[in-house]
């Protein structure tokens, strides 16, 4: 079982974490400019990505606040996280908010 | 005395504590300190089994958790535990134990026919005997469990309580062997906060079974010394009777720790077993090495165990397992064993060694103790039926077997293949072990968690390498803790030159495996040296593939001591190298672990899915209520009277609301309080339709879509003020819509000032339905005008209830005149025993979700859930009105996505059934024309259906391809019994469709 830091209230255990999918995935400010590929795209299309990938978590056993996390999906290892509006660690790296 | 192969003097038990246990329905005893194995060798007793598939007698093989025969149906009735290895089970008094796979007796076993076929169950035998026909293996397979079963499950609840317990520490330190005291030795002078775990009831592990000497004391002196001091410090935790059974991600190990196992059944109480999950910061893998068996023709003879074994038998038991004894093996541990023996009193008669020409001070040792060695041989063969009779040794050639040596009678026939580190843990920590070519073994490989292994675990086999191994172990865990672990402890041993381990994978016989006799590598299984070269003839290539095929290294032990000589078997047979060939995956847990231990405390009702109760419980109790499970809730489902049948109780209370009035307790509806300055357009994004300009003191139905345009939630949300809404959900769906909406808000909309607070519990609901519901609610309230004019349709007012504050709300699931108060919780009593007094004068009568849901069906009114099942858009449930087309809002692009516009979607619909009578059953599929060939398409489904009292005949609601267009026409409802049943296609308002009862 994996330790998560939560940006407020520090390392917790895995169990009082939800994941939330794939990070900065923008909800389109004109929905109804998009074709409905691209609204597709938006609505269920995620990369999948082995190795780092930014992804949202919700301390949804303690604070209840949702976050982002950089982690291996091959390891499994958190390489940090960051609150939203951050820009968090890598920020060269894929994935990263541009 | 009645234990023959009891030795006079030695060993660890208690001899004034004599223990009476029952084995197979015999008497037997012991003492405490014995397992119930050695206790049985004690007696006597060999054979305890019989093998899964061939059914042959099978014996006590080993002394640990290794042991793949000795498993039991230990105890009766609730307590039972099936296939305990009865290497691990301590003695206790009146202990009942009976072999499994036997059937009827031990002795006269019907399945040992199975062994005179043995040529016609090859590897594999079941895929392809019992594939054909499939319809079939149900039939085969009851048979199949029957004969090849373990042990039974218990089928009565489970008496005993279990526990969880967390902890962090330093420095775990995994087995309490020589390399393990050391390591929490060193770890714990230097400050750590170690946690020292032990699968046995005492520490010490090879240690009490063995004659070595440790700082001038004798080794279980030693370990006493030591687990003193241990004891002594404050940051140490001792945890013997404890197995460490799954290495998890982030150091994160899982214990089971047995407290009350060793105790008589009657006599236990409190906790049976606890879990521990630890943190640790370091763990030291102090696990020790498994014994190998010799692969030989039929080496599954009671009486041939493993040389370890009848080490640890003699020296920590005092039992001799036999009078005649031959050693095989083909490494230093057989000369152990033979002196072992030899001083116990046995006649050793050979020690066969496969090694030519091995050396060392062990071999010298038994040699001077005059016990015949013959060197560059191997046993081939062992006779015998029910115990092993006479060992055939042979002298190997250059390829394969030599000449004939001899065949030599005996009673015991100890054996060891080499040894194996525990590997497991490490690689459950995600290490891969590899194969190391000189000690013959795999060992483990990097460390990617913080873990290291010491000792036997890591293939230092002899006694002085353990302890200093262990000792400089400790300490460096303990450094990279952050602690300053001094001096490394040292400790002074003898140091013993020995020879090293040869391979002898499988033994040669004077014909090719499978036409001798069978030669088992994995005995639980009666997986045979011929079933994995087969396996091999046939094109299987990865491990993985022949274990799952050979079901090597499958059951309870899974395959600890064979496991290696099997892949080292299959290696040979691809000519490749074992490095190549691998090993299977090591898999949590390292021993069963019972599923109580794993629950917990987390079951029942209570503790595992809390009951969540409304503030008027107790009254629908007393009142009679059958009650109904949704989610968490007991909600009154119906209230029968004396006599009343189900529908008879619903139909009263259904027109109760519709002629007079009823009341409902709606206290488990999701409530979330909305306040904020943002409040009205985060509801904008949130519900398809627009709050912006919704009055203060004014209600709105809502409904929510997934952004995928499909209905998720509903509800009625009421304007409290400028910036505060009072939003109701569904009973179900109020954690979803508040974690739904906090996801919006914090991970899309941070900008926007609003907050969500969970007020469910804090407010009971009572919802008054009916014509006289007016003048029910004005007796009970005060300070609000209950005239039309004063209070509308769709709004709320603020007062008192029976002298409590309270919200009313003027709002309607049944299509009556109906109002909805909201009290406090903890005054929720008192306002309904107002509110039915008040009623009494009416004839109100409570009504539970049953009536409610008739009602609501009667209305057309929707359940998410019911009548949605997440493929719905409020397009489908002809809701187009409540969806605006002026604003976004979540889900909305996705409502013209090209598959949400198509034609032929299902809608919601109402169904009458044509004969009038016949209530549909929910779920019923529904086809256009039943005569149609199959398969008949199937055009939507039965979403609710009731009979309505109110209007005499039966209704339902259902989803329909293209129904909206269909009005008036046809389907056919089909039941399980196979009628057919003829529907219209209406209107699903079938009740007042104007909606004027609830506007009076």
């Amino acid at each position: 079982m994996l330790k998560i830091k939560c940006p407020w209230c520090g390392e917790r255990d895995q169990s009082e974490f939800s994941y939330g999918g794939e990070a900065h995935i923008v909800r389109p400010a004109e929905p109804d400019e998009l074709g409905d590929e691209q609204w597709g795209d938006y609505l269920f299309f995620r990369t999948n990505t082995k190795g780092l990938h930014r992804e949202q978590w919700v301390h949804s056993g303690g604070c209840r606040r949702w976050f982002n996390a950089v982690r291996d999906t091959v390891s499994y290892r958190f390489h940090g996280v960051y609150r939203h509006g951050e820009e968090g660690p890598g920020k060269d790296e894929p994935g990263s908010p541009s | 005395m009645s234990q023959p192969n009891r030795l006079d003097s030695g060993g660890r038990i208690d001899r004034d504590r004599p223990v009476h246990f029952t084995f197979n329905g015999a008497r037997l005893s012991g003492f405490v300190g014995d397992t119930l194995a050695s206790a049985l060798l004690a007696n006597g007793v060999h054979m305890v089994g019989r093998s899964f598939k061939y059914h042959r007698p099978r014996g006590i093989v080993g002394s640990g958790a290794e042991e793949p025969n000795a498993i039991f149906q230990l105890d009766e009735g609730a307590h039972t535990v099936p296939n305990p290895r009865a290497t691990q089970v301590e003695l206790y008094d009146d202990l009942v134990a009976r072999s499994v796979n036997c059937w009827p007796t031990l002795e006269h076993d019907i399945g040992v026919v199975n062994g005179w076929f043995s040529r016609l169950l090859p590897a594999g035998f079941y895929y392809k005997t019992f594939m054909w026909p499939r319809s079939l293996w149900m039939t085969y397979e009851r048979y199949i469990r029957k004969a090849a079963g373990l042990g039974e499950s218990p089928m009565a609840p489970d008496p005993d309580r279990y526990e969880r317990r967390n902890a962090h520490c330093d420095v775990l330190v995994v087995g309490a062997g020589p390399a393990g005291l050391a390591a929490a030795l060193a770890a714990g002078r230097g400050g750590a906060r170690v946690i020292l775990v032990d699968e046995q009831n005492e520490f010490g592990g090879s240690l009490l079974g063995s004659g070595d000497s440790i700082d001038g004391v004798a080794a279980g002196e030693w370990v006493g010394r030591i687990t003193a001091e241990l004891e002594a410090m404050e940051e140490v935790t001792l945890l013997p009777r404890t197995t460490a059974f799954g290495y998890h991600d982030a150091n994160f190990v899982t214990l089971n720790q047995r407290l009350t196992h060793h105790q008589p059944v009657r006599a236990r109480t409190g906790c049976r077993e606890r879990t521990w999950r630890v943190r640790a910061a370091q763990v030291v893998l102090a696990t020790g090495a498994i014994e190998r068996t010799m692969v030989f023709g039929n080496n599954d003879r009671p009486g041939v165990m493993l040389a370890s074994a009848v080490s640890t038998y003699i020296n920590r038991y005092a039992v001799l397992p036999g009078r005649q004894a031959v050693v095989f093996g083909n490494n230093d541990a057989i000369y152990r064993t033979a002196l072992d023996l030899a001083a116990a009193g046995a006649d050793v008669r050979a020690v066969v060694d496969s090694r030519r020409d091995a050396g060392g001070q062990w071999r010298s040792a038994a040699v001077e103790r005059g016990v015949p060695v013959k060197a560059g041989c191997v046993v081939s063969r062992a006779s015998g039926g029910r115990h092993v009779r006479a060992a055939e040794i042979y002298r190997l050639g250059d390829d394969g077997l030599g000449e004939a040596e001899d065949v030599i009678q005996c009673d015991l026939l100890a054996v060891s293949g080499g040894f194996s580190p525990a590997v497991h843990l490490h690689a459950q920590s995600g290490g891969r072990p590899v194969f190391d070519d000189a000690r013959l073994c795999f060992v483990p490989g990097t460390s990617v968690q913080a873990e290291r292994s010491a000792g036997a675990a890591r293939a230092v086999f002899d006694l002085a390498g353990c302890l200093s191994d262990g000792a400089a172990a400790g300490a460096a865990a303990a450094r990279e803790a952050g602690f300053d672990a001094g001096t490394v402890p040292e400790f002074d041993t003898a140091v013993v030159a020995g020879s090293p381990v040869e391979a002898m994978w499988l033994v040669p016989d004077r014909v090719a495996p499978g036409r001798g006799p069978k030669q088992f590598v994995d005995l639980q299984n009666d997986t045979s040296a011929s079933d994995i070269l087969l396996a091999a003839r046939e094109g299987y290539r990865s491990i993985e593939h022949v274990k799952r095929y050979t079901a090597l290294g499958f059951g309870t032990d899974q395959g600890k001591t064979g496991n290696i000589n099997g892949m080292a078997i299959l290696a040979g047979a691809l000519g490749q190298s074992l490095a190549d060939t691998g090993t299977t995956t090591f898999r949590p847990n390292y021993t069963p672990v019972t599923f109580g231990a794993i629950a917990a405390r987390d079951v029942g009702p209570e503790l595992f899915d809390p009951v969540r109760r409304t503030a008027m419980h107790d009254w629908h109790v007393e009142n009679g209520a059958k009650f109904e499970d949704v989610g968490q809730w007991k909600r009154p489902w119906y209230y029968p009277r004396s006599g009343e049948s189900m529908r008879d109780a619903v139909n009263r209370e259904c027109l109760a609301v519709r002629n007079r009035a009823g009341i409902l307790d709606a206290s488990t509806l999701g409530k979330i309080d909305i306040k904020g300055p943002d409040a009205a357009a985060f509801l904008n994004m949130i519900y398809t339709n627009a709050w912006n300009r919704l009055g203060i003191g004014r209600c709105r139905y809502g409904l929510m879509l997934g952004e995928d345009g499909m209905v998720m939630d509903d509800g009625v949300t009421t304007r409290l003020a400028d910036d505060h809404f009072y939003m109701t959900t569904t009973t179900g769906g109020a954690a979803r819509v508040l974690g739904w909406m906090e996801q919006w808000l914090q991970t899309e909309w941070p900008h926007m000032k609003v907050y969500f607070t969970s007020v469910t519990d804090h407010w009971a609901v009572m919802s008054i339905a009916g014509p006289e519901s007016r003048k029910v609610v004005e007796r009970v309230c005060e300070g609000i005008d209950f005239s039309s004019a004063a209070f509308p349709f769709m709004s709320m007012r603020e007062g008192r209830a029976a002298g409590v504050p309270a919200r009313v709300f003027r709002i309607s699931f049944s299509g009556e005149l109906a109002y909805e108060i909201n009290v406090p919780a903890n005054c929720a009593q008192h306002v309904w025993d107002a509110v039915i007094r008040a009623g009494s004068d009416f004839d109100m009568m409570p009504y539970g979700t049953e009536a409610m849901h008739v009602l609501r069906a009667e209305k057309g009114f929707i359940i998410v859930g019911q009548d949605t099942d997440g493929s719905m858009t409020p397009i489908d449930l002809g809701m187009d009105w409540i969806v605006s087309t002026k604003k976004d809002f979540l889900g909305r692009r996705s409502l013209s996505r090209s598959d949400c516009v198509r034609t032929g979607r299902k809608q919601l619909v109402g169904l009458k059934s044509r004969d009038g009578v016949t209530v549909l059953p929910e779920g019923a599929q529904l086809v256009n024309e039943p005569s149609d060939a199959t398969p008949v398409p199937m055009v939507g489904h039965v979403t609710s259906s009731y009979f309505s009292a109110a209007l005499g005949h039966p209704i339902a609601l259902a989803v329909v391809k293209g129904g909206l267009t269909r009005m008036g026409g046809s389907v056919h409802a089909c039941t399980l019994d196979g009628r057919r049943i003829e529907c219209e296609i209406t209107s699903p308002v079938f009740y007042d469709p104007q909606g004027e009862r609830m506007k009076q």
